[in-house]
């Protein structure tokens, strides 16, 4: 009961994008079309799964009881980027259809804001292991879930009238806007 | 001294990293629900935007082509790790509020993007300069987008009531979607402040 709470909001109340303003960079970027969207979705989420694994017994067995929490920032950028870099080598040479398909995303992912979020989250939300992978899935998933979306969104804006002052990035903007009070909705969902 | 006005003002309009180059966006829209969230968001920005140019800047020649990219995030961590000690010793009410957002301004594109493009090629003094340009750029769009957030959705400026008592806060815009709308209104006049600046210049250099 408690899992599926965490995840329900980290998919839908805490949306990272729409509601805590992470992840807008690929968020924009990237949606261009859905299935561009689910495939930098399920690089984010793979990616986001494995940094948990890594970060959470770092920080609770090595960082904190040496007192080196401080270093933190530090540790998990280090982290989350070799990583990423491994998942790269691996998948080239081991995996090359999913690797021809994810490819051009993994380099990005370094900088996605949600992934380090995600590993300070649940450092300081005092997540046990189980916790904290259920809570990364969740976020990323929502991250999918709301760059499809507006894919889906941006398809429609191609023919639609659009005034002149919003036209290019600030109707992209305007229909998040729209988007994010859609999500406001969830907000009770869970009491 | 001309040269160095030129690489100061194109962050705040024309190479304006929020507004142009669409990059380091999460922070600014996460933060300005209040103006005082978007002047500490900005200044955390520009100090680390300007050490890491200035050091990475430095050791440039130093700095093996290979390498870069993981040199590059330990420095702008480090000073990162800096700013977000002291905000939670002397700042620590508003260091609460900004919660995870000052420690994510290591990976906060600008900085990465600008250390790259500019701090690894150019001299010390141009990259300081450099970072100065695009830090105010940051901090004027955050400062903007705040104020009217605040003073439309609660009716205050800096805390101090602006607004006539009669007013009825808009609470749309301290949510979540009233920041998307406010920045992208933020973008949209950028876009003609450019179109502006840039039609003036080449009449200029027509002439």
């Amino acid at each position: 009961m408690n899992l599926a709470k965490i995840f329900l909001s980290a998919l839908l109340i805490d949306n990272i994008v729409l509601m805590r303003f992470l992840a807008l960079c690929p968020f924009i970027g990237m949606s261009i079309d859905v299935s561009k969207s689910v495939g930098m979705g399920l690089a984010v989420t793979f990616v986001t799964v494995i940094a948990t694994v890594v970060t959470w017994p770092l920080y609770n067995f090595v960082l904190l009881p040496l007192n080196l929490t401080f270093l933190k920032i530090l540790v998990f950028i280090l982290v989350i980027a070799s990583l990423v870099q491994l998942v790269e080598f691996f998948l080239k040479k081991n995996v090359p259809g999913l690797y021809a398909s994810m490819g051009i995303y993994l380099p990005l992912i370094t900088t996605n804001c949600a992934i380090l979020a995600v590993t300070f989250d649940n450092v300081s939300k005092g997540f046990n292991l189980i916790e904290s992978v259920v809570y990364a899935v969740g976020v990323a998933l929502g991250f999918m879930l709301s760059l499809v979306l507006l894919a889906g969104v941006r398809d429609r804006l191609k023919t639609a009238p659009i005034p002149k002052f919003l036209q290019g990035t600030p109707i992209l903007f305007a229909s998040t806007s729209l988007l994010a009070v859609a999500f406001m909705g969830f907000s009770g969902l869970i009491k | 001294m001309k040269r160095m006005w030129k690489i100061f003002v194109k962050g705040l309009v024309v190479e304006n990293p929020l507004l142009m180059l669409m990059i380091g966006l999460c922070s600014s829209v996460a933060v300005t629900s209040s103006v005082s969230n978007g002047i500490g968001m900005g200044l955390a920005m520009t100090f680390v935007i300007v050490f890491a140019e200035l050091v990475i800047s430095l050791f440039r020649k130093l700095i093996p082509n290979d390498a870069r990219i993981p040199i590059f995030i330990i420095v702008i961590a480090a000073f990162t790790t800096m700013v977000d000690l002291s905000m939670q010793a002397y700042f620590p009410a508003l260091s609460k509020s900004m919660g995870v957002f000052i420690p994510l301004i290591v990976v906060n594109c600008i900085i990465m993007g600008r250390v790259e493009a500019f701090a690894s090629k150019e001299k010390p003094l141009d990259a300081v300069v450099d970072a100065l340009g695009m830090g105010l750029g940051y901090t004027w769009v955050l400062i903007g987008i705040a104020a009217l957030r605040e003073l439309l959705g609660n009716g205050t400026l800096l805390g101090a009531r602006i607004m006539p008592e009669a007013f009825q806060p808009i609470l749309f815009f301290t949510l979540p979607p009233g920041g998307f709308m406010v920045f992208a209104l933020f973008i949209s006049l950028n876009l003609w402040l450019k179109k502006k600046i840039t039609n003036g210049a080449a009449v200029r250099e027509a002439a």
